[in-house]
């Protein structure tokens, strides 16, 4: 089900990956945005024909909620800042997923994304929903550094309310303990 | 004069209804608490409480359930009277025999149904070694407050006896989940009487009781998000009470019910607001750049308690209604969460962590002690009885979540399980004043 969406991805989803590959590169975007729209004018065209072959055939459409988290590529494709037990402290080694992001969204002023924050089970709810919004918000604060701004980002917590990973090992803590870059 | 053919049908009839009742009761069981009793009190009281004598079959057995209630509470010992012994209340009270048994008090009483289909349940309780009527009762009630009228005698049972008042008519509220579903459940306070408040197929957390008993503030996450909404039980009507940028969570409720203190996430992290229930005249309790969360009013009203990280790990603290300078209360341990006040204004239930694990714990405010209560290690969420004798929390059997409630003193433990769900977020109801 899901790889059949996936491979009905639409003109529009195609315009904008291409656009967001371009906002990467240091070609104009407007250049690689408006050969799609030509593109996409095309199409249309073509698909006015098909009702005279066959008037009961049904053209399905797509609604165009486009996942663009799922059409990320590279760098960009990482959205996931992994945290230690109880800690909140963004490690390093997330330093260069996150200036991809950074560059991504300082180039695309109107792209807004939601940080999510998650914990592993252990512990209260509601003091693992705020160390969930702590971690979102570290996240947020290593974008504001590089100029980000607060207008294009929400940070939101799930807590220990909506596990990635089942189960009670510490394999799956340590996946849960987690904040998510969702492109919005 | 209804001919025997009208009799028959009537019998056929009733026989078709006590059907009906006992398959829906069975197609209700798998979504019924079931409750473990464990431990005893150190002081049991022994106690006989008589079958109602009755000429109609009453539809709820009310002996049984008074039973029951005094029972689960551990503080009493059901002494067995003869199988038919069916005293009235006002019948003479044989105090030789059943001094000789033990009984320190004896119950019995009468239910009679009435014309207009209600019952008329009397009752009266008798001090076995002093030989004196302890005063009785005579209560009328349709057919589907029977239940509720046994609670109120056991309640009326344990004042006389224990000299504080009875809980067996408040009411629990919990969350289930089952599977991808989460319900919001309203329950008597012995598990029976379940009724779903709210269905949703995002998590519901943090319920909490209006001090009258008529609503409940939780947090839903329907909208994706966390959000605050109180949610009226009689008319299933709903208001939004907190939907700002972020998180907004943990709603507790001021003592007089006008106030609602709950953490948002709009400023940064979480810090503790203080609203009218409307929502309206928001103001901020803390200003801190860390975790200030869980906010708890003292019985006065006068103080919240609150969880708070500034030194490190999660501690609780205390502050003024109005916010203000905020003074530590919990020093053992590196976690220590989930502050509730007694009703008595003179202890806090909290879940500590202790050598990885998470147990409820009680501290008294006034000399510091603190108690571990349980010897389990994934204990959330406790909520104190109203008359501040036991206590309600989440725990976990077997990889599932379970409710339990302990005395106060932890001796006697109930646990409440669900053959099916995964059972969190128990809050308990507060006395009903009608």
């Amino acid at each position: 089900m899901k790889t059949q969406i996936k491979n009905t991805m639409s003109a529009t989803s195609a315009a904008l990956i291409l656009s967001l590959v371009a906002a990467c590169s240091t070609t104009p975007i407007s250049d690689k945005t408006g050969k799609v729209s030509s593109n996409q004018g095309t199409t249309p065209a073509a698909a006015l024909s098909a009702p005279e072959a066959d008037p009961r055939a049904v053209a399905r459409v797509e609604s165009n909620t486009t996942d663009l988290n799922a059409q990320m590529k590279g760098l960009l494709a990482k959205r996931s800042v992994y945290f230690d037990y109880d800690q909140f402290t963004v490690r390093s080694e997330f330093q260069t997923v996150l200036e991809a992001h950074g560059k991504n969204l300082l180039n695309n002023k109107s792209q807004k994304i939601v940080i999510q924050g998650n914990t592993d089970e252990r512990g209260g709810r509601e003091y693992n929903l705020a160390l969930g919004a702590k971690r979102a918000d570290a996240v947020r604060k290593v974008l504001n550094v590089m100029g980000v701004s607060d207008n294009q980002i929400e940070t939101v917590s799930f807590g220990k309310e909506k596990p990635k990973a089942q189960g009670s090992t510490e394999e799956a803590f340590a996946e849960n303990r987690r904040a998510d870059i969702v492109y919005q | 004069m209804p001919s025997f053919n009208g009799i028959h049908a009537c019998k056929r009839s009733l026989r078709l209804f006590f059907l009906l009742v006992l398959s829906f009761a069975l197609s209700n069981a798998h979504a019924q608490l079931r409750i473990e009793i464990s431990g005893v009190g150190s002081n049991q009281f022994p106690i006989a409480i008589a079958d109602l004598a009755s000429d109609a079959a009453p539809p709820q057995d009310i002996s049984a359930i008074v039973r029951a209630d005094l029972e689960r509470s551990g503080l009493f010992r059901m002494l067995p009277l003869a199988a038919d012994s069916r005293p009235t209340e006002n019948s003479p009270v044989a105090y030789g025999s059943l001094k000789a048994a033990g009984a320190d008090a004896l119950m019995q009483g009468s239910v009679t149904r009435l014309a207009n289909g209600k019952y008329d349940v009397r009752f009266a309780l008798f001090d076995i070694a002093k030989q004196v009527s302890l005063g009785g009762q005579t209560v009328t009630a349709p057919p589907e407050q029977l239940r509720q009228t046994a609670h109120a005698i056991s309640d009326f049972i344990y004042q006389k006896l224990t000299g504080e008042p009875g809980v067996f008519s408040t009411r629990i509220a919990y969350v289930t989940k089952n599977g991808s579903r989460y319900d919001l459940i309203v329950a008597d306070a012995d598990g029976e009487s379940a009724q779903t408040a709210l269905s949703s197929r995002e998590p519901i957390i943090s319920p909490t009781w209006s001090p009258d008993g008529t609503r409940v503030a939780y947090v839903s996450f329907e909208s994706r998000k966390p959000v605050i909404y109180i949610h009226s039980l009689p008319t299933g009507q709903r208001i939004t009470v907190a939907n700002y940028k972020g998180n907004n969570s943990a709603p507790a409720w001021s003592p007089d019910g006008g106030k609602l203190a709950f953490v948002l996430t709009r400023d940064g992290n979480s810090q503790i607001y203080l609203s009218n229930t409307d929502g309206s005249g928001l103001k901020r309790l803390t200003n801190t750049s860390g975790i200030e969360t869980e906010p708890a009013f003292s019985k006065d009203g006068g103080s919240i308690y609150f969880t708070s990280d500034r030194s490190g790990g999660p501690q609780i603290y205390v502050m003024p209604v109005d916010g203000g300078a905020a003074r530590r209360v919990t020093f053992t341990g590196t976690y220590n969460i989930s502050p509730r006040v007694s009703p008595d204004n003179k202890s806090l239930a909290f879940i500590a962590r202790r050598d990885g694990q998470f147990r409820l714990a009680v501290l008294d405010l006034q000399s510091g002690e603190e108690r571990l209560l349980t010897n389990t290690s994934r204990d959330e969420s406790p909520s104190f009885s109203a008359n501040g004798r036991m206590i309600m929390y989440a725990t976990e059997q077997g990889g599932k979540g379970v409710l339990s409630i302990t005395s106060f003193d932890g001796k006697v433990r109930q646990k409440l399980s669900m053959s099916a769900s995964d059972v969190r977020e128990p809050t308990w109801g507060p006395m009903l004043k009608y």
